[in-house]
């Protein structure tokens, strides 16, 4: 099967059948969940402290409900209209945006505490989009300057990506790089063909550590992400004593929202259900 | 769904468009308040992000005129369950932002701004 990427641009790729299916697909969920994951253990974000997150090409919003499980603040920005429309209608409590990454964020500087992006950059390098554009080059370059700008000192930023090449990785670094990050690439699973996965962590002001962390070597376990992340989380709260970060959601809010999604997928949504009934109240 | 939170932190990003090009006005929104679970600390660390006139002026816009003038000295728990409502609860589902500067139109419908720029517009 070809690359998502080299097939049609995001917005189309990604139509209306595309990001359902996309989204229902339980192995797909996982997958994410897991990166998703991962890119919070790398963030390295104080464990007690509340935290306002960009996700980058949120999608679905399948990143973003880790966010949101995890007790997190987050915007969402993405250039597929059909997949917001889902996000909508799983009630992911992040602002949405839809906006082209390629094109540059317009948040005041120092708006975020982090950001993640899982399986997005690869589209930067690839297939046009529909709307007006420019080179590849010219797009990463006005991405990263404006996210650098967007983050607060220190900090980071964690985007897991599909790249084809170590050309392309160059690239990517190297534009990183000029925008003033530091940082670097981070290969998990290097030597697993299924499990190999590529994170590019980037650092504003030092990131708050001199080093890039390590990649995770041997082979992959599923869940092993989050089972990791929370128990980082555990040990590093039992040191730090009282949690002042939101209230993880428990068990019943996951299971209740799970059951709510699961009867989401079976009956198709009407576009405007999310709308109707409600009480508007018109401003101006 | 765009909050006030969000608007708060929200430039023009067209090229060029580099002063005075904050905050976006709203214009013909339509809200919606949805509760949210306050976190006193959340709401706490995020006031030195805040531009504190645009926040309350938006917040007089959209109806809601809890906040005062000026950022209070003492922060108390009243005070800070005001803000967590107009930054977290306050949603905005249509209208358009509106660059003070270049005048670029954002628009948003079901609560999504579209924040695409054109060709000429791209930095
Ligand atoms: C594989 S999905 C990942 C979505 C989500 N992060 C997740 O983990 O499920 C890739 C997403 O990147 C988005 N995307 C691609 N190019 C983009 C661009 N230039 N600007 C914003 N989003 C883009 C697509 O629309 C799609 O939703
Ligand atoms: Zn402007």
């Amino acid at each position: 099967m070809s690359r998502p990427e080299l097939v049609a641009p995001p917005e189309i790729y990604y139509g209306d059948i595309e990001a359902k299916k996309y989204t229902n697909n339980t192995r797909v969920q996982q997958i994410q969940a897991d990166m998703t994951y991962r890119a919070l253990e790398l963030l390295n974000l104080p464990p007690d402290d509340p935290a306002f997150l960009l996700d980058i090409g949120c999608g679905s919003g399948l990143s973003g409900e880790i966010l949101d499980q995890e007790g997190y603040t987050w915007v969402g920005c993405d250039i597929a209209p059909s997949m917001l429309e889902v996000a909508l209608e799983r009630e992911v409590e992040g602002d949405l945006f839809l906006q082209d990454i390629g094109q540059g964020f317009g948040f005041r500087p120092g708006s975020f505490d982090g950001a993640i992006s899982i399986s997005v950059l690869q589209w930067l390098l690839n297939a046009e989009t529909s709307h007006p554009t420019s080179s590849p080059p010219h797009r990463l370059n006005r991405f990263f300057t404006t996210l650098h700008s967007a983050l607060r000192n220190p900090s980071r930023a964690v985007l897991q990506f599909y790249p084809t090449s170590d050309d392309q990785i160059q690239l990517i670094t190297s534009t990183a790089q000029k925008a003033g990050f530091g940082g670097g690439v981070i290969v998990d699973y290097p030597n697993s063909k299924k499990a190999r996965k590529v994170f590019l962590c980037l650092f504003v002001g030092g990131g708050g550590a001199q080093q890039v962390p390590q990649g995770l070597e041997g082979d992959e376990v599923e869940d092993d992400s989050q089972a990791r992340f929370e128990k980082r989380r555990e040990k590093l709260k039992a040191r730090g004593k009282n949690g002042r970060r939101k209230n993880i959601k428990d068990k019943d809010w996951i299971l209740k929202k799970k059951e709510l999604y699961r009867q989401r997928g079976k009956e198709s949504v009407p576009r405007d259900s999310k709308y109707t009934g409600r009480k508007r109240k018109t401003v101006f | 769904m765009v909050r006030l939170i969000t608007h708060n932190l929200l430039a023009c990003h067209a090229k060029g468009c580099t002063s005075n090009n904050f905050p976006l006005k709203l214009q013909d929104v339509a809200i919606e308040v949805r509760e949210a679970e306050f976190n006193p600390d959340f709401v706490r660390g995020f006031l030195p992000r805040l531009e504190w006139k645009a926040l309350v002026q938006a917040a007089r816009e959209l109806g809601d005129t809890s906040l005062p003038e000026e950022m209070p000295e003492m922060v108390d728990d009243g005070f800070l369950k005001n803000l967590h409502h107009v930054l977290l609860e306050i949603h905005i589902d249509e209208g358009a932002m509106i660059c003070p500067n270049c005048g670029h139109t954002y628009p948003i419908s079901n609560g999504i701004p579209n924040m695409l720029l054109a060709e000429h517009e791209i930095g």
